[in-house]
């Protein structure tokens, strides 16, 4: 929630209820308003600013999460249905100990990462293929991430990528 | 490696760093999530702006009535143009941070605010009157030219009256004799090229934090391409503010570039201007709707084209002339010609040239640079039109190409000095790959889907552009006690990979590994200077720069460990972190250990750090628009195999060999991801992307409606990295990051005229488009029968 820092009234107007989920493990609580969106409460609330908002509209999926194991658009997923629900982020991703998800190691090692800014939820809309479907096609992974822009690679070392990581992840 | 992509390199010398398909150094940080963008950013106290855009696209403003809007709980400050200083900018300084008495397209900035909360900040802004009187608009740039057309400006920004609405930027460049041209030509075809505006379309959108400290200097937290000309700018806009604080800009990662962010814009002068009268840091970050509208696209143009041959097919003359909207304001679209003619020139052996561009102002949005900067719409009419004459001649566009290809060490009409030339090279690949022969003038039917073969070249800059009194870049690098390289650079990392690059280069020539090389970009405060992320030059001059720092490290260990360790220094080179002795490997010795010894010497203490600023031996071009600037040029060529559906008009990509004169690869993986990145990027621009403007005002501005294409659009690109190292560029090496875009539309363009022999002469060829010309082609066909 955005806190005037004068006032210190919650700005806009005041909050029309209290969610409560998961978010990459952790139980949280968050005060939020009917017309948030669950990106908003991830990047204002929880600081998980690795969800990126490319347009705002669900174009882009620059701010794909993982929602009970669907990959969404956080910028127009309404904060209010997340109660209840479990929601993997970026974030999330990687273990306790650092070690960075298969997906995340393929991203860099086939070149499919430049400016980076639609890769976290490429990965995330990646992440969500691979757990239904633990050895696409290549017609699956380009129908997955279809809703995924990138500007800069072309998308060819991106699926590239997606195919090593599944072939590491099914090893 | 793949037949498909691999490297047709000769005698190349083996390396250990450069050569490597390294993953880029900092994508941990992106895939992981923690890389920080200008949205990620911010500070204690911090408030948000938010602008108010024109409502008109031409008229005077009669009056601004913020009364409403500072009433918004929670705002600091609401300016206008009228009681803020005047801070102009721009290539001609024709543009106004804020507009005072007049605004000239839709994106003008009429007013802005700064509050506690965005949301506060868009409440306010919304509730900004404005009362206008429009003016008599302009949208064509013709209408725009006519003499009786209301100006767009009426003085130049030193206040002299304007005559009319072109701009006093006379593009004119002559070579040879046109009047032998002509003479001497058996065949020529003529035709006209249309191009429409597109956008660079970032993933993370254009935005900056302002903040002053109490002694008025500004630091400004940006995203920019050119940190050392923006830092100058916003210099001017203090001083213009009556300020005499200094300036730090401090670049956060970069979600896309493309030129888009090669100038500096209103709205960072905004942000300026609320962080001073707030006294609190200030950001300002676009929303999408913002960022299609109220950054600068690709300029729109229109192009006529004839070109002459010989009975065998030579070419003897090139004749271009080609009309700009420039929009209301002046930024680098206006200087796009000057690039234009580098193609027009020299791009084949064409002994005769006239080239002629005007720009004109009207009140439809102001363009800039972006990725190819001008070449992707004249390459389009050249290369088009090449095949145009090659069938008048009744030679196969490839033959057509080959025999007028350039050569190495040539010098072109405009004075450009050929050293390395892959033309031919490109050319060969394109053709065996795509198995030419056997395919071009043979339309392959299936159904209602076509199919045909067309290529296209390119030429570019390869090593910098001089279009600045300065093309440098400058370098520093230091080492400590314990090996440890920072390397601090004036050039930006913008998703290209410099950084990579830079970390392979200086490794390579300290002989040390990767891991121990730091690279510190975009601070003003630190790095040297540089003239900007553009003209493909960054791996160029900026490797140029740090390999040259590199060196003087380089012998500076070896200097002191000659000394230290009494062998002769050239017995000595560096590899694996250590000195290495050629004939006594008992006195091989960490190069930690020497810097340590330099650094803790019982007399002449020292430590290893070098600075080098790297300016290309290149001439800026003169009155005449001739001379060499660029100190090396690039070539490539594409070709592809598209599949027509002649009822719907949609035209499929089903093979597409994208050959490159690269120099040397220093990263093979990166550098093909440059090519497939601006391959793609070309596709959208010849087959889906345009910007709709009705009467000045984007009719399309989100991504629904703008056809960015998709991963289901992801082209079956071969790259083939043609390698033959450059002689001036590091470690062989020539710029990538513009030419894989070049040639895409020419190279469709003629593939589609070989499945179905239509010419389509204006982009983006939308599935519409293509199906008008079809029925138009049976129309006509019908008739003559």
């Amino acid at each position: 929630m955005r806190v005037d820092s004068e006032t210190g009234s919650v700005m806009g107007a005041s909050v029309d209820q209290v969610v409560s989920f998961l978010v990459n493990g952790d139980p949280v609580r968050v005060a939020v308003r009917t017309d948030w969106s669950l990106l908003r409460i991830l990047r204002d609330d929880l600081d998980l600013m690795g969800s990126k908002e490319g347009c705002g509209g669900g174009d882009c999926g620059a701010c794909t999460v993982l929602v009970d194991g669907v990959a969404v658009n956080s910028c127009v997923f309404p904060a209010v249905e997340v109660d209840g629900a479990e929601v993997v982020t970026i974030e999330g991703l990687e273990a306790a100990d650092g070690t960075l998800h298969p997906l995340q190691k393929a991203f860099a090692e086939y070149g499919a990462v430049q400016c980076g800014f639609c890769t976290p939820g490429m990965i995330m809309a990646a992440k969500g293929l691979l757990d239904r479907v633990p050895e696409p096609s290549e017609g699956q992974i380009k129908r997955a991430l279809a809703g995924n822009l990138c500007r800069c690679t072309g998308y060819n070392q991106i699926i590239e990528a997606v195919k090593a990581a599944a072939g590491a992840m099914s090893r | 490696m793949s037949k498909s992509t691999m490297d047709t390199s000769q005698k190349l010398t083996p390396l250990v760093e450069v050569g490597r398909s390294r993953p880029k150094t900092d994508a941990g940080e992106k895939t992981s999530g923690r890389t920080q963008y200008i949205h990620d950013f911010s500070m204690p106290r911090m408030l948000y702006g938010k602008i108010k855009y024109s409502d008109r696209a031409n008229a005077r403003i009669v009056s601004i009535d913020t009364s409403e809007a500072s009433a918004v709980p929670g705002v600091k400050a609401v300016i206008t143009g009228g009681d803020v200083p005047e801070i102009r900018f721009g290539f001609l300084k024709d543009n106004l941070a804020l507009k005072k008495d007049r605004v000239r397209q839709y994106r003008d900035e009429v007013a802005a605010v700064a509050a506690t909360s965005p949301e506060a900040a868009a409440a306010a802004a919304a509730k900004i009157k404005v009362e206008y009187e429009d003016l008599p608009p302009l949208f064509d740039p013709e209408e725009a030219m006519a003499e009786d057309a209301p100006l767009v400006h009426e003085t130049d920004p030193r206040g002299k009256e304007a005559k009319d609405n072109r701009l006093r930027l006379p593009w004119k460049f002559e070579a040879g004799d046109m009047k032998e041209g002509e003479k001497g030509s058996a065949y020529v075809a003529e035709g006209e090229y249309e191009a429409g505006w597109v956008t660079h379309c970032c993933m993370g959108t254009s935005g900056c934090v302002a903040t002053f400290d109490p002694s008025d200097n500004l630091t400004i937290y940006s995203n920019t391409q050119i940190p050392s000309l923006a830092k100058s700018d916003f210099q001017e806009a203090l001083k213009a503010m009556g300020l005499d604080g200094a300036v730090r800009v401090v670049n956060m990662a970069i979600g896309g570039g493309f030129g888009s962010k090669l100038d500096t814009y209103a709205y960072e002068y905004i942000a300026i201007l609320l962080a001073h009268r707030t006294r609190r840091p200030v950001k300002l970050i676009f929303d999408r709707e913002e960022e299609f509208e109220a950054t600068s696209p690709r300029q729109p143009v229109k192009i006529k084209v004839r070109q002459g041959c010989d009975q065998e097919g030579n070419l003897t003359f090139r004749d271009i002339s080609m009309l700009l909207d420039n929009g209301a304001y002046t930024s680098w679209g206006a200087t796009t010609p000057t690039v234009m003619m580098m193609p027009v020139s020299s791009l084949y052996r064409v002994p005769n040239i006239r080239f002629q561009a005007t720009c004109v102002y009207t009140n439809n949005t102001y363009a800039q640079a972006m990725r190819g900067y001008g070449t992707p719409q004249v390459t389009f009419a050249i290369e088009s039109n090449l095949d145009e004459l090659a069938e008048q001649v009744g030679l196969d566009p490839y033959e057509m190409r080959m025999k007028n290809a350039n050569v190495p060490n040539e010098t072109t009409p405009q004075g450009f000095q050929v050293t390395t030339c892959g033309h031919k090279r490109c050319l060969e690949e394109v053709a065996e790959r795509l198995d030419w022969s056997s395919r071009r003038g043979r339309p392959q039917k299936r159904g209602a889907k076509v199919r045909g073969v067309g290529m296209a070249s390119l030429l570019h800059v390869g090593g910098g552009a001089k279009i600045y009194k300065s093309d440098g870049c400058g370098t520093l690098i230091k080492m400590d006690d314990q090996g440890w390289v920072d390397v601090y650079s004036g050039s930006m990392e913008i998703g290209q990979g410099l950084e990579t690059i830079l970390k392979q280069i200086v490794a390579e020539t300290l002989g040390c590994r990767v891991e121990a090389v730091n690279v510190i970009l975009g601070d003003t405060d630190v790095c040297p200077w540089d003239v900007g992320v553009h003209a493909s030059r960054s791996t160029f001059v900026a490797g140029n720069s740090a390999l040259r720092a590199a060196e003087l490290v380089r012998d500076q260990i070896l200097d002191t460990a000659a000394s230290t360790l009494s062998v002769p220094r050239d017995d000595l080179s560096l590899r694996e972190d250590t000195v290495v002795c050629k004939n006594d490997s008992d006195k091989n010795t960490p190069i930690a250990k020497v810097a340590r010894r330099a650094h803790f010497a019982s007399a002449g203490n020292t430590m290893f750090m070098a600075a080098n600023f790297y300016e290309p031996d290149t001439e800026l071009l003169g009155e005449d628009f001739k001379g060499n600037f660029s100190r090396t040029y690039a070539w490539g060529c594409h070709g592809v195999e598209v599949e027509v559906d002649t009822e719907t008009g949609k035209v499929d990509i089903i093979r597409y060999i994208a050959a490159h004169d690269v120099g040397r690869a220093i990263n093979p993986m990166l550098l093909k991801g440059q090519i497939y990145g601006a391959a793609l990027m070309g596709v959208g621009y010849a087959l889906t992307e345009e910007m709709i403007y009705q009467e000045g005002r984007l009719l399309n501005p989100n991504f629904r409606d703008y056809k960015i294409l998709t991963a289901m659009d992801t082209l079956p690109v071969e790259p083939v990295i043609i390698e033959d190292p450059d002689t001036d560029g590091p470690y062989g090496a020539k710029g990538i990051g513009e030419p894989g875009l070049v040639p895409t539309a020419p190279a469709i363009a003629n593939a589609v005229y070989d499945a179905l022999g239509i010419r389509l002469n204006r982009v983006p060829m939308k599935p519409e488009q293509v199906l008008e010309a079809i029925f138009r082609n049976q129309g006509r066909e019908i008739e003559e029968r």
